[in-house]
Protein backbone atom coordinates (compact mmCIF):
# COMPACT_ATOMS: atom_id res chain seq x y z
CA UNK A 1 0.00 0.00 0.00
CA UNK A 2 2.90 2.67 0.74
CA UNK A 3 4.04 2.44 -2.71
CA UNK A 4 0.73 3.07 -4.40
CA UNK A 5 -0.29 6.52 -3.49
CA UNK A 6 3.40 7.97 -4.54
CA UNK A 7 2.85 5.43 -8.06
CA UNK A 8 -0.70 6.74 -8.37
CA UNK A 9 0.43 10.82 -8.04
CA UNK A 10 3.29 10.43 -10.67
CA UNK A 11 1.26 8.38 -12.96
CA UNK A 12 -1.42 10.95 -12.52
CA UNK A 13 0.26 13.99 -12.56
CA UNK A 14 2.30 12.96 -16.00
CA UNK A 15 -1.16 12.30 -17.48
CA UNK A 16 -2.44 15.93 -15.50
CA UNK A 17 0.04 17.69 -17.85
CA UNK A 18 -0.05 15.57 -21.07
CA UNK A 19 -3.73 16.66 -21.24
CA UNK A 20 -2.76 20.15 -20.22
CA UNK A 21 0.06 20.00 -22.77
CA UNK A 22 -2.81 18.98 -25.23
CA UNK A 23 -4.77 22.26 -24.60
CA UNK A 24 -4.31 25.51 -27.77
CA UNK A 25 -4.05 27.69 -24.76
CA UNK A 26 -1.24 25.97 -23.52
CA UNK A 27 0.45 23.97 -26.08
CA UNK A 28 2.51 26.87 -26.95
CA UNK A 29 4.64 27.46 -23.66
CA UNK A 30 4.13 23.46 -21.94
CA UNK A 31 6.09 20.96 -24.17
CA UNK A 32 3.96 17.48 -24.29
CA UNK A 33 6.13 14.60 -22.46
CA UNK A 34 7.02 13.16 -25.64
CA UNK A 35 8.47 16.23 -27.13
CA UNK A 36 10.62 16.62 -23.53
CA UNK A 37 11.71 13.03 -24.17
CA UNK A 38 12.50 13.92 -27.99
CA UNK A 39 14.84 16.46 -26.80
CA UNK A 40 17.25 14.21 -25.06
CA UNK A 41 18.76 12.54 -28.02
CA UNK A 42 19.21 15.82 -29.97
CA UNK A 43 20.99 17.35 -26.63
CA UNK A 44 23.12 14.57 -26.28
CA UNK A 45 24.33 15.76 -29.74
CA UNK A 46 24.59 19.51 -28.84
CA UNK A 47 27.22 18.85 -25.47
CA UNK A 48 24.16 17.20 -23.07
CA UNK A 49 26.72 15.54 -21.38
CA UNK A 50 29.67 17.83 -21.14
CA UNK A 51 26.97 20.21 -19.63
CA UNK A 52 26.01 17.75 -16.90
CA UNK A 53 29.70 16.52 -16.67
CA UNK A 54 30.63 20.52 -16.12
CA UNK A 55 27.62 20.75 -13.42
CA UNK A 56 28.58 17.74 -11.42
CA UNK A 57 32.18 18.47 -11.62
CA UNK A 58 31.44 22.40 -9.91
CA UNK A 59 29.54 20.58 -7.51
CA UNK A 60 31.65 18.41 -7.15
CA UNK A 61 34.78 20.55 -6.41
CA UNK A 62 33.00 23.18 -4.32
CA UNK A 63 31.54 20.39 -1.98
CA UNK A 64 34.78 18.53 -1.80
CA UNK A 65 36.38 21.82 -0.69
CA UNK A 66 33.15 22.82 1.60
CA UNK A 67 33.41 19.38 3.83
CA UNK A 68 36.81 19.24 4.42
CA UNK A 69 36.98 22.77 6.09
CA UNK A 70 33.20 22.89 7.26
CA UNK A 71 33.51 19.60 9.81
CA UNK A 72 36.70 20.79 11.58
CA UNK A 73 35.29 24.25 12.01
CA UNK A 74 31.83 23.06 13.21
CA UNK A 75 33.86 20.67 15.60
CA UNK A 76 35.83 24.06 16.78
CA UNK A 77 33.23 26.61 17.14
CA UNK A 78 30.84 23.49 19.25
CA UNK A 79 33.85 22.58 21.12
CA UNK A 80 35.58 25.88 22.16
CA UNK A 81 33.69 28.88 23.57
CA UNK A 82 36.22 31.09 21.76
CA UNK A 83 35.76 29.42 18.58
CA UNK A 84 32.16 29.60 18.91
CA UNK A 85 32.23 33.67 19.38
CA UNK A 86 34.20 34.52 16.94
CA UNK A 87 33.16 32.72 14.45
CA UNK A 88 29.62 32.36 15.11
CA UNK A 89 27.98 36.24 14.05
CA UNK A 90 29.68 36.00 10.67
CA UNK A 91 28.39 32.67 9.57
CA UNK A 92 25.25 33.15 10.94
CA UNK A 93 25.41 36.52 9.19
CA UNK A 94 26.61 34.96 6.07
CA UNK A 95 23.38 32.18 6.43
CA UNK A 96 21.08 34.69 5.85
CA UNK A 97 22.25 36.26 2.69
CA UNK A 98 21.20 33.85 -0.33
CA UNK A 99 24.56 32.80 -1.81
CA UNK A 100 22.80 33.94 -5.27
CA UNK A 101 23.19 37.38 -4.09
CA UNK A 102 27.11 37.04 -3.97
CA UNK A 103 27.66 36.42 -7.78
CA UNK A 104 27.69 39.73 -8.76
CA UNK A 105 30.73 40.16 -6.00
CA UNK A 106 32.02 37.25 -6.76
CA UNK A 107 32.08 37.63 -10.56
CA UNK A 108 33.95 41.05 -10.03
CA UNK A 109 36.69 39.37 -7.62
CA UNK A 110 37.06 36.11 -9.41
CA UNK A 111 35.78 36.92 -12.95
CA UNK A 112 33.43 35.04 -14.57
CA UNK A 113 35.47 31.70 -14.86
CA UNK A 114 34.86 28.41 -12.83
CA UNK A 115 36.61 30.07 -9.78
CA UNK A 116 33.53 32.26 -9.33
CA UNK A 117 30.80 29.05 -9.71
CA UNK A 118 33.14 26.56 -7.35
CA UNK A 119 32.83 29.74 -4.33
CA UNK A 120 29.23 30.08 -4.80
CA UNK A 121 29.01 26.91 -4.13
CA UNK A 122 31.27 26.26 -1.88
CA UNK A 123 29.66 29.13 0.67
CA UNK A 124 26.11 27.25 0.34
CA UNK A 125 27.57 24.12 1.42
CA UNK A 126 30.09 25.29 3.51
CA UNK A 127 27.48 27.52 5.93
CA UNK A 128 24.70 24.57 6.29
CA UNK A 129 27.06 21.97 7.13
CA UNK A 130 29.18 24.00 9.34
CA UNK A 131 25.99 25.26 11.39
CA UNK A 132 24.88 21.48 11.48
CA UNK A 133 28.21 19.93 12.69
CA UNK A 134 28.69 22.70 15.37
CA UNK A 135 24.72 21.78 16.61
CA UNK A 136 25.81 17.96 16.63
CA UNK A 137 29.07 19.06 19.15
CA UNK A 138 26.59 21.41 21.19
CA UNK A 139 24.15 18.64 21.62
CA UNK A 140 26.14 15.89 22.68
CA UNK A 141 25.01 14.37 25.47
CA UNK A 142 26.63 15.51 28.51
CA UNK A 143 26.03 12.49 30.86
CA UNK A 144 28.32 10.95 28.14
CA UNK A 145 30.55 12.85 28.45
CA UNK A 146 30.76 12.22 32.23
CA UNK A 147 30.64 8.61 31.76
CA UNK A 148 33.35 8.47 29.60
CA UNK A 149 35.73 10.63 31.92
CA UNK A 150 34.69 8.37 35.06
CA UNK A 151 36.31 5.48 32.85
CA UNK A 152 39.35 7.60 32.41
CA UNK A 153 39.08 9.62 29.29
CA UNK A 154 41.39 12.42 28.54
CA UNK A 155 40.05 15.36 26.67
CA UNK A 156 41.50 13.33 23.44
CA UNK A 157 39.64 10.34 24.43
CA UNK A 158 36.11 13.11 24.65
CA UNK A 159 36.75 14.26 21.21
CA UNK A 160 37.88 11.08 19.65
CA UNK A 161 35.95 8.59 20.80
CA UNK A 162 32.45 10.59 22.29
CA UNK A 163 32.39 13.61 20.41
CA UNK A 164 32.72 12.40 17.16
CA UNK A 165 30.67 9.41 17.38
CA UNK A 166 28.03 11.39 18.43
CA UNK A 167 28.01 14.10 16.49
CA UNK A 168 28.54 11.62 13.39
CA UNK A 169 24.63 11.97 12.84
CA UNK A 170 24.64 15.48 12.43
CA UNK A 171 27.20 15.61 10.14
CA UNK A 172 25.28 13.52 7.74
CA UNK A 173 22.30 15.62 7.95
CA UNK A 174 24.97 18.62 7.04
CA UNK A 175 25.72 16.83 3.94
CA UNK A 176 22.67 15.84 3.31
CA UNK A 177 21.37 19.69 3.38
CA UNK A 178 25.23 20.90 2.13
CA UNK A 179 24.70 18.88 -0.92
CA UNK A 180 21.04 19.75 -1.61
CA UNK A 181 21.77 23.77 -1.12
CA UNK A 182 24.91 23.63 -3.20
CA UNK A 183 23.26 21.73 -6.25
CA UNK A 184 20.84 24.62 -5.98
CA UNK A 185 22.98 27.24 -5.72
CA UNK A 186 24.56 25.81 -8.69
CA UNK A 187 22.28 25.81 -11.37
CA UNK A 188 21.69 29.41 -10.04
CA UNK A 189 24.88 30.36 -10.29
CA UNK A 190 24.97 28.69 -14.06
CA UNK A 191 22.24 30.79 -15.34
CA UNK A 192 23.61 34.07 -14.58
CA UNK A 193 27.01 33.73 -15.58
CA UNK A 194 28.37 30.54 -17.49
CA UNK A 195 29.01 28.75 -20.85
CA UNK A 196 28.70 25.34 -20.22
CA UNK A 197 26.35 23.29 -17.40
CA UNK A 198 22.61 22.49 -17.24
CA UNK A 199 21.86 25.96 -15.56
CA UNK A 200 23.23 28.18 -18.70
CA UNK A 201 21.64 24.95 -20.57
CA UNK A 202 18.28 26.06 -19.81
CA UNK A 203 19.19 29.33 -20.20
CA UNK A 204 20.36 29.18 -23.62
CA UNK A 205 16.95 27.09 -24.39
CA UNK A 206 15.33 30.01 -23.11
CA UNK A 207 16.94 32.39 -25.27
CA UNK A 208 15.81 30.32 -28.37
CA UNK A 209 12.36 29.47 -27.25
CA UNK A 210 12.59 25.75 -26.78
CA UNK A 211 10.39 24.82 -23.85
CA UNK A 212 11.27 21.09 -24.11
CA UNK A 213 14.74 21.26 -23.69
CA UNK A 214 13.75 23.82 -21.00
CA UNK A 215 11.63 21.02 -19.29
CA UNK A 216 13.99 18.62 -20.14
CA UNK A 217 16.38 20.37 -17.94
CA UNK A 218 14.42 20.88 -15.27
CA UNK A 219 14.12 17.07 -15.18
CA UNK A 220 17.29 16.31 -15.13
CA UNK A 221 18.56 18.90 -12.73
CA UNK A 222 15.82 17.47 -10.31
CA UNK A 223 16.65 13.80 -10.99
CA UNK A 224 20.22 14.56 -10.02
CA UNK A 225 19.48 16.40 -6.92
CA UNK A 226 16.88 13.86 -5.84
CA UNK A 227 19.56 10.79 -6.85
CA UNK A 228 22.27 12.32 -4.89
CA UNK A 229 19.60 12.77 -1.64
CA UNK A 230 19.00 9.34 -2.00
CA UNK A 231 22.69 8.00 -1.84
CA UNK A 232 23.23 10.29 0.68
CA UNK A 233 20.13 8.99 2.46
CA UNK A 234 21.26 5.17 1.96
CA UNK A 235 24.65 6.31 3.26
CA UNK A 236 23.16 7.55 6.66
CA UNK A 237 20.82 4.53 7.10
CA UNK A 238 24.41 2.02 6.99
CA UNK A 239 26.53 4.33 8.92
CA UNK A 240 24.02 5.09 11.85
CA UNK A 241 22.66 1.69 12.52
CA UNK A 242 22.77 2.49 16.39
CA UNK A 243 20.78 5.54 16.51
CA UNK A 244 17.16 5.44 18.02
CA UNK A 245 14.95 6.10 15.16
CA UNK A 246 11.02 7.00 15.66
CA UNK A 247 8.84 4.04 15.29
CA UNK B 1 51.07 3.48 62.39
CA UNK B 2 50.69 0.38 60.23
CA UNK B 3 49.37 -1.28 62.99
CA UNK B 4 46.42 1.28 63.15
CA UNK B 5 44.89 0.19 60.27
CA UNK B 6 42.02 -2.31 60.57
CA UNK B 7 40.41 -3.75 57.73
CA UNK B 8 36.69 -2.78 57.53
CA UNK B 9 37.14 0.59 59.53
CA UNK B 10 39.36 2.43 57.43
CA UNK B 11 38.11 5.18 55.62
CA UNK B 12 38.38 4.99 51.75
CA UNK B 13 36.77 8.33 51.25
CA UNK B 14 36.34 11.23 53.86
CA UNK B 15 33.99 14.41 53.03
CA UNK B 16 35.04 17.34 55.61
CA UNK B 17 33.35 20.25 55.50
CA UNK B 18 31.94 20.09 51.43
CA UNK B 19 30.16 23.04 51.47
CA UNK B 20 28.35 23.84 47.43
CA UNK B 21 26.44 26.55 46.76
CA UNK B 22 24.81 28.40 43.26
CA UNK B 23 24.04 31.70 42.51
CA UNK B 24 20.61 31.85 41.50
CA UNK B 25 18.38 35.29 40.49
CA UNK B 26 17.10 35.96 43.91
CA UNK B 27 21.04 35.13 45.31
CA UNK B 28 22.52 32.49 46.64
CA UNK B 29 21.18 28.83 46.74
CA UNK B 30 23.03 26.54 49.65
CA UNK B 31 22.79 23.25 47.98
CA UNK B 32 25.44 21.63 50.35
CA UNK B 33 25.53 22.91 54.07
CA UNK B 34 28.89 21.91 55.66
CA UNK B 35 29.07 18.06 54.82
CA UNK B 36 30.88 15.45 56.36
CA UNK B 37 30.94 11.80 56.06
CA UNK B 38 33.49 8.93 56.38
CA UNK B 39 33.01 5.75 53.88
CA UNK B 40 34.56 2.71 55.19
CA UNK B 41 35.97 0.02 53.25
CA UNK B 42 33.09 -2.41 52.05
CA UNK B 43 30.42 0.55 53.04
CA UNK B 44 27.75 -0.11 51.22
CA UNK B 45 25.94 3.43 51.87
CA UNK B 46 22.66 4.77 51.05
CA UNK B 47 21.94 8.14 50.66
CA UNK B 48 18.03 8.68 51.17
CA UNK B 49 16.86 12.77 51.14
CA UNK B 50 14.03 14.74 49.29
CA UNK B 51 14.50 16.38 46.20
CA UNK B 52 16.59 18.90 46.34
CA UNK B 53 18.57 17.81 49.17
CA UNK B 54 21.91 17.83 47.03
CA UNK B 55 22.40 14.19 46.76
CA UNK B 56 23.20 14.32 43.30
CA UNK B 57 25.58 16.99 43.62
CA UNK B 58 27.26 15.20 46.91
CA UNK B 59 27.76 12.72 44.40
CA UNK B 60 29.01 14.44 41.84
CA UNK B 61 31.36 15.92 44.14
CA UNK B 62 32.86 12.61 44.93
CA UNK B 63 33.20 11.73 41.48
CA UNK B 64 35.05 14.73 41.06
CA UNK B 65 33.06 15.64 37.92
CA UNK B 66 31.61 19.00 39.99
CA UNK B 67 33.97 20.85 42.58
CA UNK B 68 32.65 21.81 45.86
CA UNK B 69 33.15 25.33 46.89
CA UNK B 70 34.06 24.82 51.03
CA UNK B 71 35.94 21.81 52.02
CA UNK B 72 37.50 18.69 50.89
CA UNK B 73 36.89 15.05 49.66
CA UNK B 74 39.92 12.93 50.36
CA UNK B 75 40.28 9.26 48.39
CA UNK B 76 42.44 7.32 50.45
CA UNK B 77 44.04 10.89 51.51
CA UNK B 78 44.46 12.29 48.36
CA UNK B 79 42.16 15.45 47.89
CA UNK B 80 39.51 14.67 44.82
CA UNK B 81 40.02 17.23 42.17
CA UNK B 82 38.40 15.37 38.77
CA UNK B 83 37.19 12.21 37.82
CA UNK B 84 39.26 9.34 38.00
CA UNK B 85 38.71 5.52 36.82
CA UNK B 86 39.30 4.39 40.89
CA UNK B 87 35.50 6.34 41.52
CA UNK B 88 33.28 4.75 39.26
CA UNK B 89 29.87 6.52 38.32
CA UNK B 90 26.52 4.67 37.21
CA UNK B 91 24.38 7.54 36.25
CA UNK B 92 20.59 7.27 36.24
CA UNK B 93 20.10 7.21 32.92
CA UNK B 94 22.65 4.55 32.08
CA UNK B 95 24.59 6.69 29.78
CA UNK B 96 25.90 3.89 27.18
CA UNK B 97 27.57 4.55 24.06
CA UNK B 98 24.53 3.86 21.61
CA UNK B 99 27.21 3.77 18.87
CA UNK B 100 29.06 0.74 20.46
CA UNK B 101 28.07 -2.26 21.13
CA UNK B 102 27.52 -4.06 24.22
CA UNK B 103 30.79 -5.66 24.73
CA UNK B 104 32.56 -2.32 23.12
CA UNK B 105 30.65 -0.44 25.96
CA UNK B 106 32.12 -2.44 29.03
CA UNK B 107 35.41 -3.02 26.75
CA UNK B 108 35.71 1.50 26.48
CA UNK B 109 37.28 1.98 30.08
CA UNK B 110 39.96 -1.36 29.47
CA UNK B 111 40.75 0.20 26.24
CA UNK B 112 41.42 3.82 27.86
CA UNK B 113 43.54 1.76 30.37
CA UNK B 114 45.32 0.56 27.34
CA UNK B 115 44.63 -3.52 27.97
CA UNK B 116 45.84 -4.96 24.86
CA UNK B 117 42.09 -5.91 22.82
CA UNK B 118 42.41 -9.87 23.69
CA UNK B 119 42.50 -9.51 27.46
CA UNK B 120 39.81 -6.45 27.87
CA UNK B 121 37.82 -8.71 25.75
CA UNK B 122 38.22 -11.59 28.35
CA UNK B 123 37.42 -9.11 31.53
CA UNK B 124 34.17 -7.60 29.42
CA UNK B 125 33.10 -10.84 28.63
CA UNK B 126 33.33 -12.08 32.32
CA UNK B 127 31.60 -8.76 33.37
CA UNK B 128 28.60 -9.36 31.19
CA UNK B 129 28.54 -12.77 32.35
CA UNK B 130 28.09 -11.51 35.66
CA UNK B 131 25.11 -9.32 35.12
CA UNK B 132 23.76 -12.37 32.81
CA UNK B 133 23.99 -10.74 29.22
CA UNK B 134 26.49 -13.11 27.52
CA UNK B 135 24.43 -13.62 24.66
CA UNK B 136 23.62 -9.65 24.10
CA UNK B 137 27.26 -8.69 23.61
CA UNK B 138 27.30 -7.63 19.80
CA UNK B 139 23.57 -6.03 20.33
CA UNK B 140 23.35 -2.21 20.14
CA UNK B 141 21.71 -0.10 23.20
CA UNK B 142 18.80 0.59 21.39
CA UNK B 143 17.97 -3.07 21.48
CA UNK B 144 17.93 -3.50 25.24
CA UNK B 145 14.98 -2.46 27.97
CA UNK B 146 15.97 -0.27 30.77
CA UNK B 147 16.87 -2.73 33.34
CA UNK B 148 19.32 -4.92 30.39
CA UNK B 149 20.85 -1.00 29.89
CA UNK B 150 21.89 -0.56 33.56
CA UNK B 151 23.10 -4.19 33.75
CA UNK B 152 25.82 -3.13 30.57
CA UNK B 153 26.35 0.39 32.98
CA UNK B 154 26.96 -1.85 36.04
CA UNK B 155 29.27 -4.26 34.13
CA UNK B 156 31.40 -1.71 32.28
CA UNK B 157 31.45 0.36 35.77
CA UNK B 158 32.98 -2.80 37.42
CA UNK B 159 34.85 -3.84 34.53
CA UNK B 160 37.90 -1.00 35.20
CA UNK B 161 37.98 -2.32 38.69
CA UNK B 162 37.02 0.49 40.55
CA UNK B 163 37.31 0.91 44.52
CA UNK B 164 34.50 2.77 44.92
CA UNK B 165 31.67 2.29 43.23
CA UNK B 166 29.15 5.61 43.35
CA UNK B 167 25.36 5.45 42.27
CA UNK B 168 23.24 7.99 41.24
CA UNK B 169 19.83 6.71 41.56
CA UNK B 170 20.61 3.83 39.02
CA UNK B 171 17.11 1.94 39.37
CA UNK B 172 15.18 5.44 39.31
CA UNK B 173 13.71 4.72 35.85
CA UNK B 174 12.99 1.30 36.26
CA UNK B 175 9.68 -0.81 36.58
CA UNK B 176 9.21 -2.21 40.69
CA UNK B 177 9.52 -5.52 39.82
CA UNK B 178 12.84 -5.17 37.24
CA UNK B 179 14.00 -2.74 40.43
CA UNK B 180 13.83 -5.13 42.68
CA UNK B 181 15.48 -7.99 40.64
CA UNK B 182 18.38 -5.51 39.75
CA UNK B 183 18.47 -4.67 43.69
CA UNK B 184 19.63 -8.15 44.47
CA UNK B 185 21.59 -8.84 41.64
CA UNK B 186 23.44 -5.65 43.35
CA UNK B 187 23.57 -6.99 46.36
CA UNK B 188 24.97 -10.35 45.22
CA UNK B 189 27.61 -8.86 42.92
CA UNK B 190 28.70 -6.21 46.20
CA UNK B 191 28.58 -9.54 48.69
CA UNK B 192 31.04 -11.01 46.10
CA UNK B 193 33.13 -8.24 45.46
CA UNK B 194 33.45 -6.59 48.27
CA UNK B 195 33.34 -2.90 46.47
CA UNK B 196 32.45 0.01 48.27
CA UNK B 197 29.28 1.60 47.43
CA UNK B 198 27.48 4.79 47.53
CA UNK B 199 24.22 4.98 46.39
CA UNK B 200 21.32 7.51 46.08
CA UNK B 201 17.64 6.92 46.00
CA UNK B 202 14.80 8.52 47.12
CA UNK B 203 13.24 5.19 47.88
CA UNK B 204 13.30 4.63 51.32
CA UNK B 205 12.54 0.79 51.01
CA UNK B 206 15.93 0.69 48.15
CA UNK B 207 17.53 2.43 50.89
CA UNK B 208 16.96 -0.06 53.83
CA UNK B 209 17.32 -3.32 51.50
CA UNK B 210 20.53 -2.40 50.09
CA UNK B 211 22.53 -0.14 52.69
CA UNK B 212 24.39 -0.97 55.51
CA UNK B 213 24.73 2.37 56.42
CA UNK B 214 21.63 4.62 55.35
CA UNK B 215 22.54 8.32 55.46
CA UNK B 216 18.93 11.02 55.64
CA UNK B 217 19.37 14.55 53.89
CA UNK B 218 17.18 17.61 54.98
CA UNK B 219 16.87 20.10 52.09
CA UNK B 220 17.41 23.80 52.41
CA UNK B 221 20.25 23.53 52.87
CA UNK B 222 21.40 20.56 52.18
CA UNK B 223 23.24 18.81 55.11
CA UNK B 224 23.42 15.26 56.50
CA UNK B 225 20.42 15.13 59.35
CA UNK B 226 20.92 11.20 60.86
CA UNK B 227 22.43 8.25 59.94
CA UNK B 228 20.97 4.75 60.53
CA UNK B 229 22.85 1.18 60.83
CA UNK B 230 21.28 -1.31 58.92
CA UNK B 231 22.47 -4.93 60.61
CA UNK B 232 19.42 -6.92 58.71
CA UNK B 233 21.65 -10.62 57.90
CA UNK B 234 22.98 -11.69 54.49
CA UNK B 235 22.46 -12.61 52.41
CA UNK B 236 19.36 -10.32 51.28
CA UNK B 237 16.64 -10.72 48.98
CA UNK B 238 13.01 -9.85 48.21
CA UNK B 239 12.12 -11.97 51.67
CA UNK B 240 13.94 -10.27 53.61
CA UNK B 241 11.83 -7.37 53.22
CA UNK B 242 8.89 -9.59 54.76
CA UNK B 243 11.01 -9.58 58.23
CA UNK B 244 9.55 -6.85 61.07
CA UNK B 245 13.05 -5.03 61.89
CA UNK B 246 13.03 -4.22 58.05
CA UNK B 247 9.45 -3.05 58.17
CA UNK B 248 11.00 -0.72 61.62
CA UNK B 249 14.02 0.79 59.87
CA UNK B 250 11.58 1.31 56.85
CA UNK B 251 9.44 3.14 59.22
CA UNK B 252 12.16 5.13 60.91
CA UNK B 253 13.92 6.27 58.06
CA UNK B 254 10.74 7.21 56.39
CA UNK B 255 9.70 9.50 59.72
CA UNK B 256 13.04 11.03 59.24
CA UNK B 257 13.55 11.98 55.98
CA UNK B 258 9.72 12.56 55.07
CA UNK B 259 7.76 13.12 57.75
CA UNK B 260 8.00 16.74 59.80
Amino acid sequence: MRRVYPAISIVGGIALWWVLALIPAFSKVLPTPIAVLQAVPQQLHAGLGTNIGMSLMRVGIGFAIALVLAVPIGFLMGWYRWAQGLLEPWIQFFRTVPPIALIPMVVIIFGIGESAKIFVIWTAAFLTIVISVYQGVKNVDTTLLKAARVLGANDFNLFWDVVIPASFPYILVGVRLGLASAWSTLVAAELIASQHGLGSMIEQAGLYYQVSVIVMGIFIIGIIGFLMDRGVLWMERRLTRWQETLK
Amino acid sequence: MAGDIEIGSQHVIKVENVTKAFATGKGTHVVLDNVNLEINEGDFICVVGPSGCGKTTLLNILGGLERADGGTVLHRGIPVDGPHPSRGVIFQQYALFPWKTVLGNVEFGLKLKGIPKRERTEIALHYLDLVGLTKFKDAYPKELSGGMKQRVAIARAYAVDPEVLLMDEPFGALDAQTRGQLQEELLKTWEKEKKTVFFITHDVEEAVILANRVIMMDTHPGRIKRELRVDLPYPRNQETKLLDNFTQLKNEVWMSVYHH
